[in-house]
């Protein structure tokens, strides 16, 4: 009797078990103010709409592809929605872990009926990465620091007589390399034919190198507004949300430079190997995180661009701080007047080899 | 002998057996394997666990550094097509070759296969990965054949003689290039070669991840003796609070103690501030001791040191007080009676002390990444950057294998040297 009802317990206590776990969704993203404004604008909202669905967040986005990877070999795939900036999009894609899907059957169009490919636009730069911000790679400086005329050249932070003091870049050569060309005199529409060749990566390096000494190198976005809020660094780069916090939110002496800042994509990835029933809910979510009202409403809680056309005129206030979000935006007529837009076929193609000589020129 | 024995006192049997009647050297075996068994039930669990948890994974990674499917595997015809063609002709391959890699390009398109080929290759000869992505999207538009001005029509890579060189040379099942990748050397057309010095890097991480560890063995040795001798000789109320402080930080997370670490080391951080207000150094001056290599030996010291400590502890806790006592007794001074009598009993501590610091250290990954800038990372930063982020698990895997040779090497020589029977945790 005893043993009968143990039993019988344990088989439902596994029943109720294996319902809930198919009711959970993970979704992949960066932490932070990031993934607090993913779930304010897409998963409460989601979960609301879908009372049957949790979402459990999990904050590995940095080495999503790695984990994926992994998780492929072993046969078990445990996330259901991947958060990728576009360059890791393309290589899931290459390395098969993403699923290819068809903008206009599987995204919702826009309100006045425009199809997904066409809102979207060029921002679909692989056929598994369905786009959601545009954020760009930009310089913050201390106010208080740079004197009477503050950097608005980006070969300002070139520049160690007029804006003395240590500088934070980026521990990879991406961005790093184009900009130092730009400030070496090559013209903005030469400079991936530059460094396609191996002169150009050194000359790249070289210009690089007049600063190397007074240069922070950083990992992570977070690295860099804590930098400047130390007083460690007088100029750095990093995310242009990562900067609109520290000086609205954190009201810190800091101002954007926005000359050439590189624009850049992140989205959503769905993995392969997912049971019917979990690509159907993934698609299902990313087809609603997706839609023109979301992307809008994302930007009220951090300043990076919705991905769609048809987002941006329904960009309104800061969801706390109550001003207009739209000036702080990387997309904004004034502060995009000189941009730079990121090459994912070059980087695809040139990462490793350029790499390893920017890590040998970096050890050295 | 026994036989002889046995025969001289005339006993009735030639071999000794049980009472009931089973030689005794059979059932002495018995009784032998049983108890084995018995034993090996025992730590059953245990072995499966370590077997399955953790020898088998890592026999997997170490195995990327050489396998090489991919090639064979994804363009079957086109390896075989390719193995009259000689890479020193300076011409591309003839046509059977592309009409064997319009089939298999074809099939692996179907498979989406191709593009993982591609990023595999790229890994030897950047462009590649292109390359194959470009060709898969339009081979199912290629016409009847000739089919080689046609490939070299939708990407000008399959008019290069080095992307072909590039397949056909890892083109066989298992390779040897990841791991002359590691040591930067590379195969030319006369044979292995040092890479450019622009993009050599492995070695000398190496060299200095090997420099770095011994000095932060050293600086542990020379601030841990101290340490372990006043808790080995304090009274034991004094020696409690000592030990307590020793493993208050050994028992705090690694990543509290490093970014604690940066607080204090930082430009504007608080042994700098300190400084300027005492008028040490000025403010222009302020010291740099984070993001080099002085901030990873700083970082890393304190780390590692409680494994200095500890086993020093334990090792002069068991010295009797007598040894110096009888030296001083017989003439010799303090500093004789410490030098001749004492340290010598403690080198088994500092032997194990040492090996354990520098084998940790030598792997390190987390505390360079976060105060070594970029003249204090370790060769781990290189091996998690191809796991983590440039997906190079066959160049990462071959570091690891070098990385864990070089560490039993030096455990083979700490042996010959020193002898690990000398080494004493307690």
């Amino acid at each position: 009797m005893k043993l009968k009802t143990l039993m019988l317990s344990v088989a439902v206590g596994a029943l109720a078990t294996s319902a809930a776990v198919a009711e959970d969704m993970t979704i992949v993203s960066w932490g932070g103010a990031y993934s607090a404004s993913q779930d304010a604008a897409y998963h409460q909202p989601y979960m609301a709409n879908n009372a049957g669905v949790n979402i459990i967040n999990d904050e590995s986005a940095a080495e999503a592809i790695a984990k994926l990877r992994a998780m492929k070999e072993a046969g078990n795939v445990t996330w259901d929605v991947v958060d990728a900036v576009a360059a890791d999009a393309l290589r899931a894609c290459d390395e098969g872990l993403a699923i290819e899907l068809d903008a206009d059957t599987q995204l919702a169009p826009a309100p006045d009926g425009t199809p997904a490919s066409e809102d979207f636009g060029d921002l679909l730069v692989s056929p598994c990465f369905i786009p959601q911000i545009v954020y760009s790679t930009t310089f913050g400086y201390r106010t208080d620091k740079v004197g009477a005329t503050p950097p608005d050249d980006i070969c300002d932070v070139f520049d160690l007589a007029a804006y003395p003091g240590k500088r934070a870049l980026e521990k990879r050569p991406i961005n790093n390399v184009e900009w130092a060309l730009l400030c070496d005199g090559v013209a903005k529409e030469d400079v991936y034919k530059v460094l396609g060749t191996p002169e150009g990566v050194d000359q790249a390096l070289a210009k690089l190198g007049t600063i190397k000494d007074s240069v922070v190198w950083w990992a992570s976005g977070s690295e860099t507004p804590q930098l400047l809020a130390d007083g460690e660094v007088v100029i750095g780069s990093t995310y242009n949300g990562r900067l609109f916090a520290l000086i609205e939110e954190q009201k810190q002496p800091v101002g954007m430079l926005w000359d050439a800042q590189v624009f850049d994509l992140d989205g959503w990835i769905i993995p392969t190997g997912l049971s019917p029933e979990r690509e159907a809910r993934a698609l299902d979510y990313v087809k609603f995180a997706t839609g023109t009202q979301q992307l809008a409403d994302q930007a009220k809680y951090i300043s990076y661009g919705p991905a769609r056309a048809s987002s941006a005129p329904l960009v309104g206030k800061h969801a706390t701080l109550g001003i207009e979000m739209a000036p702080h935006m990387p997309t904004d007529p004034n502060n995009a007047k000189n941009t730079f837009l990121y090459n994912y076929e070059f980087w695809a193609d040139n990462r490793d080899d350029i790499d390893a000589k920017f890590q040998a020129w970096l050890a050295k | 002998m026994t036989d002889i024995a046995a025969s001289e006192t005339g006993t009735t049997s030639e071999v000794l057996t049980t009472r009931d009647g089973v030689p005794l050297k059979r059932s002495l075996a018995r009784a032998l394997r049983r108890e084995k068994m018995r034993a090996l039930m025992l730590i059953a669990p245990l072995l499966l666990f370590i077997l399955l948890a953790f020898v088998a994974p890592i026999a997997d990674m170490l195995f990327r550094s050489v396998e090489n499917n991919i090639v064979q595997n994804t363009l079957p015809n086109t390896v075989v097509a390719l193995r009259d063609w000689n890479p020193n002709s300076g011409e591309i391959p003839g046509e059977p070759v592309f009409e064997a890699l319009a089939g298999d390009l074809k099939i692996a398109v179907s498979q989406k296969t191709h593009t993982r080929l591609g990023s595999r290759l790229n890994y030897e000869q950047p462009g590649i990965a292109s390359m194959f992505r470009k060709s898969g999207r339009k081979v199912k538009n290629l016409e009847e054949p000739p089919y080689r001005e046609q490939f070299i029509e939708i990407h000008e890579g399959w008019g290069t003689v080095e992307n072909w060189a590039t397949i056909k040379q890892f083109s066989s099942k298992y390779t040897d290039g990841y791991f002359l990748s590691a040591i930067d050397r590379e195969r030319t057309e006369q044979g292995i070669a040092e890479k450019p010095e622009k993009e050599q890097i492995y070695l000398f991480l190496f060299g200095r991840t090997f420099f770095l560890s011994v000095t932060i063995t050293i600086s542990c040795i020379l601030l841990g003796y101290p340490i372990a001798f006043l808790l080995a000789n304090l009274p034991l109320r004094s020696s409690n609070l000592l030990m307590i402080m020793v493993l208050l930080p050994f028992w705090t997370s690694l990543l509290v103690r490093t970014s604690a670490w940066k607080v204090l080391l930082q430009q504007q951080g608080v042994i700098n501030d300190f400084l300027v207000w005492t008028g040490l150094v000025t403010d222009a001056g302020r010291l740099v001791m984070i993001n080099n290599q002085t901030g990873t030996i700083i970082a890393m010291t304190h780390i590692l040191l409680p494994f200095m400590i500890l086993p020093l502890y334990s090792v002069m806790k068991t010295i009797s007080p007598t040894y110096v006592r009888a030296a001083k007794s017989l003439g010799a001074n303090d500093w004789t009676a410490f030098w001749k009598v004492y340290f010598p009993n403690t080198i088994p501590g500092i032997g194990a002390g040492s090996i354990l610091c520098f084998i940790l250290s030598i792997g390190f990954y987390i505390t360079p990444e976060l105060v070594g800038g970029t003249s204090g990372i370790f060769i781990s930063n290189r091996i998690a950057y191809h796991i983590s982020s440039s997906l190079n698990w066959g160049l990462g895997a071959a570091l690891g294998v070098i990385l864990l040779a070089i560490v039993m090497l030096f455990y083979w020589m700490y042996d010959k040297i020193v002898g690990i029977d000398n080494v004493k945790l307690g």
